[in-house]
């Protein structure tokens, strides 16, 4: 289960996009205690603790929750936005992939990285101008407030609530599988852990957390790839050679011809089934290039730094880690093809990986690295499921404190005070329903839930964003309704495909009504036309207020003029 | 900020050709991240055995370093962007906020 959930995850297992890995997982069996892998966990929660104990000491403001003071510098930020964004599934999950069809992991990984440049291109800068702590105080820079506000936070927390539950769900089977620990406990201790950083350290706790999680899961893939290139004196072709030759004796040894086998084991060098139809693909490209911009949490770390300067320098030092990773990542999975498939000692009587296929870079760490540094991987797996939801619940607890309790319900004119507590007690609900819900899912097939998190972002809050940005045409009527229209048709795509309809909901096999893996394509499309001609159409007062607003937006979001500066030092 | 503080900002030759180059610099770069990945996916889905051609003797295929490729390629695009963006465009943004500075003392200019 863990195994399928764990590719799931990331690899949106749908069809027409469908990776090998998927496919032949066993079921995650609960491994012996590991206690050094828990001792290492401890330590590494100890020194988060201490920090977010530091950190709390400074969390006096809302500013200070929300943003850290917004004095995080461009290099500090990048390296926390890589270490909310590369996630466990990521790491076990494409290295999985790579050591089951090596080249389509690939591909699967690059879809992860390409939004990042269009973030820089188009929004970073601005965002960082216009906004305060939300992604939805730039969304309604113009607008009408109330609605749009409504819109915004119901966006992030759609987003928030799926990726969450996948993340949650991930947490349980992982730390099942790495530490012998019962799921229930493991997803208890992750919903804990993430509600004191959150609770009493806010964006500072959660901001060092990541940084800490980038360094180590980047400096412990670096340790895989260089011990697996040095077994091949730094030659790719040496380590491609010797996979491919790997494969093809498996391939003989379940009975193919040496013809077949040859074929099967060459396979890895080349795309094979990942892209089955181009729609399909280019609509699960678009979901992955253009989720990115979306993603609340995300666009929420560009507050944290003190202007648009600092803003770009941090998308390029996020672009630059997560590349770099998912290069790593590549080299790990065929480490994972040369040392783990050819060890009996990590697999089952069927020759199958011990505990799935997602536990390929686990495998590996203890072919290179021996028993500590299993550890230690393991450790950093755990650590990595931690970052990433302190993020999303920070995200999620700022789109109810801000924007609906402070801007909606107390028309913006919220006590600081009481719109801190508010945040709290958000924290708290989130994390007991995070908690309640990762136990609830924990039998459910949940592969969907982050390629449909990134389809909501790129469908609903994405459209949102550039228009009102960009467009001077842009009315509150238009973002509404186009942006809940890409909202709604999203996940109502989703959930008529055939990953929701077939797998999850058990219907027949093609009963899907709507054929392809990603809804973006259509999606985003009804998001943009939406907002354009509701926009059009709009001949309300209202709508003239708002494109009379776009100048001063404009000369705000391009030179800063009048943008909250660094606040709180 | 005022109507006409915005307005004598939007008129200044330094903001007009801040916002000019800033857009179309930015549209360009996303157009060719777009052209590049999208090229790559229809390559994927249209001409696999083109990707899978061996480049030698080896078993290397000319796939891994155009999928590497499309990798620095990314990282390239953004570093091209914040290089001319720490130069030329800091440098206009800094004109506009010393211009309406010179005039409007209250304003502090947040690009810096």
């Amino acid at each position: 289960m863990a195994g399928k959930l764990l590719v799931g995850l990331t690899l949106a297992a749908a069809a027409g996009i469908v990776l090998a890995a998927g496919a032949d997982l066993g079921q995650a069996e609960k491994q012996a205690v590991n206690w050094t892998a828990i001792g290492m966990f401890g330590a590494f929660v100890a020194f988060t603790l201490w920090i977010t104990k530091w950190a709390a000491a400074k969390t006096k403001s809302a500013a200070d929750f929300y943003t850290g003071g917004g004095g995080i510098t461009g290099f500090q930020n990048g390296l926390a936005i890589a270490g909310d964004y590369m996630s466990a599934a990521s790491f076990l999950g494409i290295s999985a992939a790579v050591m089951a069809s090596g080249f389509d992991g690939l591909i699967f990984s690059i879809g992860f990285l390409v939004g990042w440049p269009v973030v820089t291109f188009l929004l970073a800068e601005r965002l960082r101008n216009l906004g305060k702590f939300t992604f939805a105080d730039v969304a309604a820079f113009r607008f009408q407030q109330t609605p749009v506000r409504m819109f915004a936070a119901s966006g992030t927390l759609v987003v928030v609530a799926f990726y969450l539950i996948a993340q949650m769900v991930g947490a349980g089977q992982l730390i099942k599988l790495l530490f012998g620990l019962e799921y229930w406990i493991a997803v208890v201790i992750v919903g804990g852990l993430m509600m004191v950083y959150v609770l009493f350290g806010g964006m500072t706790a959660t901001t060092w957390v990541q940084i800490i999680k980038a360094i180590m899961l980047l400096g412990g893939a670096t340790f895989m790839a260089v011990m697996v290139m040095a077994q091949f004196g730094f030659s790719p072709e040496a380590m491609f050679a010797k996979a491919v030759e790997i494969k093809t004796g498996i391939a003989a040894s379940a009975g193919k011809s040496p013809e077949e086998a040859a074929k099967a084991g060459f396979s890895i060098m080349g795309p094979g089934g990942f892209v089955k139809d181009p729609i399909s693909a280019i609509s699960f490209g678009m979901a992955l290039m253009f989720g990115t911009a979306g993603l609340p949490h995300i666009l929420m770390r560009f507050f944290t730094v003190p202007n648009a300067k600092e803003a770009r320098k941090s998308v390029l030092w996020a672009t630059t880690w997560i590349g770099y990773f998912y290069i790593l990542t590549f080299i790990i999975g065929f480490g994972a093809i040369t040392f783990v498939l050819t060890n009996p000692q990590f697999l089952d009587a069927k020759g199958g990986l011990l505990g799935g296929n997602n536990m390929a870079a686990i495998h590996l760490a203890n072919a290179v690295g021996g028993n500590v540094f299993l550890g230690f991987i393991s450790a950093v797996a755990f650590a990595t499921i931690l970052a990433v939801v302190a993020g999303l619940t920070l995200s999620g607890a700022s789109a109810v404190s801000h924007d609906l309790y402070a801007t909606v319900i107390k028309g913006g004119k919220a006590d600081a005070k009481a719109e801190l507590r508010v945040s709290k007690i958000t924290t708290v609900c989130l994390g007991i329903i995070a908690v309640l819900l990762g136990i609830a899912f924990e039998k459910q097939n949940i592969a969907f839930m982050v390629s449909l998190a990134f389809a909501i972002a790129a469908s609903a809050n994405f459209p949102v964003l550039l228009m009102s940005v960009l467009w001077k045409g842009c009315t509150t009527k238009g973002v509404v309704i186009g942006g809940f229209l890409g909202l709604v048709s999203s996940v109502a795509l989703t959930i008529v495909s055939p990953a929701v309809w077939e797998v999850t909901l058990g219907n027949p096999k093609g009963s899907a009504w709507f054929p392809y893996a990603s809804p973006a394509l259509f999606s985003m499309t009804i998001g943009f036309v939406g907002i354009w001609l509701f926009s059009v159409l709009d001949g309300s007062k209202r709508a003239q207020v708002d494109k009379a607003g776009f100048l001063a937006q404009q000369v705000r979001s391009e030179t800063g003029i009048g943008a909250s500066g660094a606040s709180g030092h | 900020m005022d109507t006409t503080l915005v307005q004598r900002i939007a008129a200044h030759p330094s903001y007009r050709e801040l916002k000019a180059r800033r857009t179309s610099f930015g549209w360009w770069l996303t157009a060719a991240m777009m052209v590049v990945y999208y090229g790559f996916i229809l390559l994927v889905a249209f001409n696999k055995p083109l990707l899978a051609s061996r480049l030698g003797e080896g078993v290397m295929t000319l796939g891994m370093p155009i999928g590497l490729g499309v990798i620095v390629f990314t990282v390239v695009i953004t570093a091209l962007y914040v290089r001319r963006a720490n130069s030329d465009f800091d440098r206009l943004s800094d004109e506009v906020v010393q211009a309406v500075a010179a005039t409007a003392p209250s304003v502090k200019g947040a690009s810096k």
